[in-house]
């Protein structure tokens, strides 16, 4: 087992366990910071993925703004961060099943495909993801057209968000 | 190397875990948790996708970005309708808000 | 424009003028009388040209004007109507177009354009006179204006469209379309002076006496189009084959050919149009209305339809005639009617009194003539005559309207209504008074008793004369005799109206008529001498000059007819009864004093002339006929017996029974089956809804689980089936 091996297993652990406790805590605010535990997990994957730039984005737009965000939104809606009341609704059994039936199944089709057991192709020095991702983000043979459309979309989700929670009072 | 199928299986458990969370969580907070969970691991899969079988092509990482951009206006739209929900019914609850109901 | 598109405007002018009057300019007289008169100038203009272009055709006959339309579809062709003129609708045209013209023009003067309103005058009703106050406050009584002079114009504008219709259609239908429409505006115009009782009771005759030779008509067509498929002209009666097809066809009637059996139904709507015996009586009670429209109408244009008609139709009725020179059924028929009635209305003719009922039975004695002439052959003969008499038959009943105008006038003079301005007995010595009426009507006269080689009427009638000593000596004698009658009767009436001495104040003080009414006269009395000398026989001047109409509208037929050779007895004939029959009228009528009785209630002994003055009892045994009949049918039978008892019980009976069939139907069937199962959908359908309310929670996260877990279900169930189909 390579030492990268060993990280992976122990960051997959920390990220698997920071998910449970996100979706089990009593409390909204502990389950934000387990989210944001989670996610930096998740970051650490991405490292080891050779995926730099991602793992950047990971940390300052999740970590940094969603998973705030959260929390100013936990703290504007008053007395539902208290641990009175269950967490769960009465589905909650129901819902166990189906997720781990889910996983049941996902990892009967996984281990079933052969293209499990691929191997990482090596990227030579001079392959720069970083440069590459931008060129293909905003090359006409690339992927503008759908990085315009992601922007579009994003103005309209804060317009969006802007008259929905605006107070006319 | 890690191999892929350690990445694949462990972005199945987070995603099934967001899921329960989705399902199962009463508070609509804690329910778009389970989504941003949900949705790390379905970029965990397009990352570990593209390292191992298309490096040279960027689609891979470009379709995360755009996971994010959209996660980002979702939970911007999302907590802007649960800040206005709990203005009028002083709950988030999912299970009391049930408005559509016969 | 070519001669075709012309032929097919020549009718529209007048219909276009009716829907203008009738719309738009009613109130207005000046414009309706112009517009009526412009719209009869324009088919005039272009009948003229039509006519000319016509007659400077080499070969009509076998190349006429033909220009048609697919109109309807019938099955798998089309039912085509359109135009034609050939020479016998050119010549034809030429006289309708002429005194169709002519009584548009007249009819302004008649009814008094110019005139102020009457003093008691209402629509309905003629016009009975006005006051008006001079410069010296003297006080005159002058004719008023018609009160519904608008509509007048309008019913004759729709009129000349149906005579043109006629006129220029190549087809039977569309002759019968025109046929029906003039058969209408008759039946308007009779009654025009709708607040009088026996215009209204004449307008119901005429109308019904002519329907039930159209329901013949109508039916003699129909037969011929479903044996030969087509109504037009040239397919039937210039075609060979088709004739000999419907001669040797034999009909519904034993002893009848298809073509006898058609022809006589078709003649038979001649009977009724051009008041034939025994359909006669609606001719003369027709002169009810005004006397424009009772002269023009019913003398040159509207009963010269019924004879064109039949003499269109001759080849189908003379069908096997010219190999076997044996006259076929429905000549005889036509030839023993028309005689018959040639000399039946002329006895009538002799002891009536009243102006225009002495031309009506002249009228219906003139186209015996015709008809008579067709049944012995006679195609030009008939064609000859039918134009002559239009033009002179047009002219003297202008001529007797303006006569009794002239009266009118007088009896406005003396105010004394009493006395009737259509009685011959109460004028006289009209000559000096009305110069030109008196020598137009004189000319109008001669010819229609065929004055010798100056008058159009002694050309048709001898060659009528002519043929008929030559093909059926009997019919030659009948008419003979009835062309003696005409004669003595037309000098008869022309003595007591214009000779001798005024019989009474009223015709002292008759005026004559205004040049509006006098044109037309003068126009009409130069056809009248002129229309014959197109037609005048070969031996007469020696083949110096051809007879020209002959020859033109014999080439009508498929088989040229041949002019007859000189023979001296029709001839002598012809100008002895002409000339014996004025004479005698002269002489008998020259001098007839103020309150003298007719000197015919002596020669012929009271009960003779009192049967001739009632038209030998022919209304009165109609009346009792056929008319009290139907009223008992209509009123004792029909309505008691039949429809209140018979159909009503029948009907409450069929009540009865469908209530009873109801109930049962309501309480077995509807309300246990069809309401039960209709109860039963909507009950399932409130259950199911109950059944499966509780899932609609309105909880998100309960709908997902719920989705998830059937998605899980069916992916299951689908990989299963996959596994086990391999």
């Amino acid at each position: 087992m390579t030492p990268l091996q060993m990280i992976f297993i122990l960051v997959a652990a920390m990220t698997l366990g920071a998910g449970l406790m996100v979706v089990t805590a009593r409390n909204l605010v502990h389950s934000a910071l387990w989210l944001v535990l989670a996610l930096f997990g998740v970051a650490i994957v991405y490292v080891l993925l050779q995926a730099g730039f991602l793992a950047v984005v990971q940390v300052v737009i999740y970590i940094g703004a969603i998973a705030i965000l959260m929390i100013f939104a936990i703290m504007l809606t008053r007395n539902i961060a208290s641990e009175s009341g269950p967490r769960f609704n009465e589905n909650w059994s129901w819902a166990l099943v189906i997720a781990l039936v889910l996983f049941g199944t996902l990892a009967w089709m996984l281990s079933g495909w052969d293209g499990i057991a691929a191997q990482a192709p090596a990227i030579s020095p001079r392959f720069d993801t970083v440069r590459e991702l931008g060129l293909a983000l905003v090359s006409p043979e690339g992927f503008v057209l759908a990085f315009e459309v992601a922007s579009v979309l994003l103005l309209a989700a804060l317009i969006g968000a802007l008259v929905v929670a605006w107070d006319r009072r | 190397m890690i191999p892929l199928s350690w990445l694949l299986f462990f972005a199945a458990a987070l995603f099934c875990i967001g899921l329960y969370g989705v399902l199962a969580r009463k508070n609509a907070i804690a329910i778009l948790m389970g989504i941003e969970l949900m949705l790390n691991a379905v970029n965990v899969n397009l990352v570990a996708f593209w390292r191992y079988r298309t490096p040279e092509m960027m689609a891979g990482q470009v379709f995360a970005v755009i996971v994010f951009a959209v996660a980002a206006a979702e939970v911007a739209v999302g907590l802007a309708l649960f800040i206005s929900v709990y203005r009028r019914r002083k709950t988030i609850a999912a299970d009391e808000l049930d408005l559509m109901k016969w | 424009m070519t001669t075709e598109t012309l032929i097919w405007l020549i009718p529209l002018p007048p219909v276009l003028a009716f829907f203008l009057i009738v719309l738009f300019t009613n109130r207005n007289r000046a414009l309706s009388h112009t517009l009526a008169v412009g719209a009869a100038f324009l088919s005039w203009l272009g009948s003229m040209v039509v006519f000319f272009r016509a007659i400077s055709t080499e070969h009509l006959g076998e190349h006429p004007f033909v220009s048609s339309i697919p109109w309807l579809a019938t099955g798998d062709t089309y039912f085509r109507i359109g135009v034609q003129i050939d020479p016998l609708s050119a010549a034809t045209l030429f006289f309708v177009a002429w005194t169709v013209l002519m009584i548009f023009i007249y009819s302004v003067g008649y009814h008094n354009y110019g005139q102020p309103k009457g003093d008691h005058d209402r629509p309905g009703l003629p016009p009975h006179g006005a006051t008006v106050r001079d410069a010296h406050g003297h006080e005159h009584h002058v004719p008023s204006i018609e009160p519904m002079y608008s509509r007048f114009f309008a019913f004759i504008g729709l009129f000349a469209f149906g005579m043109y219709t006629l006129v220029v259609s190549d087809n039977l239908l569309t002759l019968f379309v025109g046929w029906e429409i003039m058969g209408l505006c008759s039946y308007l115009l009779i009654g025009f002076w709708y607040g009088k009782p026996s215009a209204r009771a004449a307008m119901i005759k005429a109308f019904i006496t002519t329907r039930i030779g159209d329901v013949f008509m109508l039916l003699g067509i129909a037969y011929l189009y479903s044996l030969t498929g087509t109504l037009n002209y040239r397919e039937i009666f210039y075609n060979e084959e088709v004739l000999r097809h419907l001669a040797e066809t034999p009909s519904y009637i034993a002893g009848f050919s298809a073509a006898a059996l058609i022809g006589v139904l078709l003649f038979i709507g001649a009977i009724g149009k051009s008041a034939q015996f025994p359909l006669h009586v609606w001719l003369p009670d027709a002169m009810e209305g005004p006397t424009p429209v009772s002269a023009m109408i019913h003398a040159a244009t509207m009963v010269s339809a019924g004879v064109y008609m039949v003499i269109r139709v001759f080849p189908l009725l003379s069908a096997g005639y010219e190999e076997t020179h044996h006259l076929t059924q429905p000549m005889l028929f036509m030839a023993f009617i028309g005689a018959f009635t040639a000399l039946f209305a002329a006895t009538i003719a002799v002891a009536q009194n009243d102006i225009k009922r002495v031309l009506a039975y002249s009228t219906i004695s003139q186209l015996g003539y015709m008809i008579a002439a067709l049944g012995i052959g006679g195609y030009v003969a008939a064609a000859f005559h039918l134009i002559t008499h239009a033009f002179f038959k047009a002219l003297l009943f202008l001529g007797s309207g303006s006569v009794i105008h002239g009266m009118e006038h007088g009896v406005l003079h003396t105010g004394n209504h009493h006395v009737d301005p259509q009685n011959m007995f109460n004028m006289g010595g009209l000559r000096k008074k009305m110069p030109i009426t008196y020598w137009t009507f004189l000319i109008g006269g001669l010819a229609l008793s065929g004055f010798p080689f100056v008058t159009a009427g002694f050309w048709s009638k001898d060659e009528i004369l002519a043929d008929a000593w030559a093909h059926a000596p009997l019919v030659f004698v009948v008419l003979a005799l009835a062309a003696l009658l005409t004669a003595f009767y037309t000098m008869r009436q022309i003595s007591l109206t214009f000779g001798g001495e005024p019989r009474t104040k009223e015709s002292e003080h008759a005026v004559e008529s205004k040049w509006t009414m006098t044109l037309p006269l003068v126009i009409l009395a130069v056809f009248a001498v002129a229309a014959g000398w197109v037609g005048i026989p070969e031996w007469m001047t020696g083949g110096a000059i051809p007879n020209w109409f002959h020859k033109f509208v014999g080439g009508t037929l498929l088989s040229h007819p041949e002019a007859l050779p000189f023979n001296a007895i029709p001839l002598l004939t012809s100008l002895v009864v002409a000339l014996g029959g004025l004479g005698l009228g002269l002489f008998v009528y020259r001098d007839i004093r103020a309150g003298a009785s007719d000197p015919m209630e002596s020669f012929l002994g009271a009960g003779l002339y009192r049967l001739l003055k009632n038209k030998y009892y022919f209304d009165e045994a109609y009346d009792r006929l056929f008319v009290q009949p139907a009223y008992w049918l209509a009123e004792t039978f029909t309505s008691l017996w039949m429809d209140r008892k018979a159909i009503d019980g029948v009907l409450h009976w069929f009540a009865y029974i469908s209530g009873i069939i109801g109930e049962f139907l309501r309480n077995a069937i509807d309300k246990p089956i069809v309401n039960g199962f209709g109860d039963w959908v909507g009950e399932s359908a409130k259950k199911l809804g109950v059944f499966f309310r509780p899932i609609q929670t309105g909880r998100v996260q309960q709908y997902m689980v719920l989705a998830l877990f059937s998605l899980a279900v069916f992916t299951a169930l689908f990989y299963y089936l996959l596994l086990t189909a391999r």
